[in-house]
């Protein structure tokens, strides 16, 4: 270790998909500033650094761990545990190791049919002999190894314990920064940093706060999928039928989606004082169906309301499109023949 | 599982304050018997019930959840049994999902008048849920969480390099 006394930087990346590093690098000039005041110690995208050096560093030798990705497997646990141990503050970065993001859909699953779709059924898979990947597999040369494949894959702060989060699918770059500014001004002035387990990076308001979009009283007669329609540009896409969650999402993006005309997809977690921002959404959504003046006949009313919810056909999947994890329920149950019972 | 025979369902049953908990009240002083099974919580209305509560009680133990109300037309907040008609759709098409079968979340409309029907419903409901065995759903998540058991090697798939 050549230690030249800056403070130490490191990134690493466990279920994702390899964009919170582009965010990272997407600060553009910034990163300039970065690499002068950081001394990069472990960040496999963009700089040669093995486990072994890892594990070699003193504890809390890393200042600041940027980890993005959920927890999928044994391999990202272990990994989400050194880096703890070596670092004194470990921030989760993006919404995968925040609340699991995409990658925690698949608790909506089995284990057993992810394999099955990704390793078997899809069309582009050649897999005439079924092979499946395996934690322990005998080749003449020995015994190879691959990390255990979790059930029920886990937000960052559900296996050790996280002192800041960053939230978004990925972060927005002015957010990042100014982050990272605070991070800067803490390591080299000593200013203050915000209180343990604060969300940084992200508004206190709705992403609804930043949309330009005018918006009215709100009554909602059928729901349609982004391809279905053609939506007004200037009218508040959720007034269109067009599921946004920006009324139960943080804002701090800049309603980018919206603003192109794509519904707010939920990247920036739940609201200050939200526990579960899927059943808000749920609540929220639900209360604008218009069903007309129907009268007060208990079945014509619930046929009509299921006839406008059928135009919503994955509530989980969409309401809890990034938050899955940490969600109240966090997976699906799995019957007996080990498939989701949805299925 | 809990051993079957054994098995008590524990229904947490939201009510509201002008309609349903009064069912209740008037099935108490009618001494009409209903199963000690259901915990009630009364709200000022059954629009007040956030999803979050019913996926709570689930989350913390309840077998079922029994929401109630007004008839609708006949709410004392004008339509806000309506709003819970509607989350209440929506939620049981994402509680199934989430694998919890449909029985285990009921609507029940009940007048003030209607104690012997509140106790009526009460005992179907318990019963539905008796025969559908405990949700537990901290061995859901327990039981698929992270240290789950090692995928078992098959003979077949052994690599020959």
């Amino acid at each position: 270790m050549n230690d030249n006394g800056k403070p130490k930087l490191a990134m690493y990346w466990c279920a994702s998909c390899g964009g919170c590093e582009i965010s990272v690098l997407n600060i553009h000039e910034h990163i300039l500033d970065v690499d002068a005041v950081f001394d990069i110690v472990f960040f496999p995208c963009i700089a040669d650094f093995k486990l072994q050096d890892v594990q070699g560093y003193p504890d809390g030798y890393i200042d600041v761990c940027l980890f993005n990705g959920a927890i999928r497997n044994s391999e990202n646990e272990e990994m989400a545990h050194l880096l703890r141990k070596k670092s004194k503050i470990l921030v989760a970065y993006g919404s995968c190791s925040y609340e699991g993001c995409i990658p925690a859909l698949s608790n909506l699953t089995s284990k057993e049919a992810t394999f099955q779709t990704v390793y078997i059924d899809n069309p582009t898979i050649d897999n005439p002999d079924g092979i499946l990947p395996q934690t322990m597999t005998k080749v003449p040369e020995g015994e190879l190894e691959l990390p255990f494949f979790y059930n029920t894959v886990k937000s960052l702060d559900q296996v050790v314990e996280v002192d800041y989060y960053l939230p978004g699918c990925p972060p927005e770059p002015p957010q990042i920064w100014a982050v990272l500014e605070v991070v800067i001004a803490a390591l080299t002035q000593g200013a203050p940093l915000p209180p343990k387990g604060s969300i940084v990076g992200a508004k206190d308001v709705a992403v609804c706060e930043e949309c330009p979009r005018e918006k009215h009283e709100k009554t909602i007669a059928r729901f349609y999928r982004p391809y279905e329609i053609n939506p007004d540009p200037d009218l508040c896409l959720l007034e269109q039928g067009i599921i946004c969650m920006g009324i139960a999402t943080r804002g701090g993006c800049g309603a980018l989606c919206p603003q192109v005309g794509m519904g707010c997809r939920g990247c920036y977690g739940p609201l200050p004082g939200v526990e579960d921002q899927g059943a808000k959404m749920l609540s929220a959504i639900a209360s604008v169906i218009d069903v007309g003046d129907v009268g007060d006949d208990e079945k014509l009313l619930e046929q009509k309301i299921e006839e406008v919810i059928a135009t919503i056909p994955d509530p989980a999947g969409t309401f809890y499109r990034f938050s899955m994890a940490h969600s109240i329920l966090q997976r699906t149950r799995i019957s007996e023949n080990g498939k989701g019972d949805s299925e | 599982m809990t051993d079957q025979t054994n098995f008590e369902p524990m229904v947490v049953g939201f009510t509201c304050n002008w309609c349903s908990y009064r069912a209740a009240d008037l099935a108490g002083m009618s001494r009409i018997k209903y199963p000690p099974n259901i915990r009630l919580i009364r709200l000022m209305c059954s629009g007040r019930l956030d999803p979050t509560f019913v996926l709570k009680a689930f989350e913390g133990g309840a077998d079922g959840v029994l929401i109630s109300g007004c008839h609708p037309g006949e709410c004392h907040y004008l339509e806000q049994n309506y709003k819970m008609l509607k989350r209440f759709l929506l939620l049981r098409k994402m509680l199934i999902q989430m694998g919890i079968e449909p029985d285990r979340l009921k609507l029940l409309w009940a007048s003030a008048a209607e104690g012997a029907r509140f106790a009526e419903e009460v005992t179907k409901m318990v019963e539905t849920v008796r025969s559908l065995g405990p949700l537990n759903w901290s061995k859901v998540v327990d039981s698929n969480g992270g240290h789950a058991t090692v995928i078992p090697v098959l003979a077949k798939e052994e690599v020959t390099a």
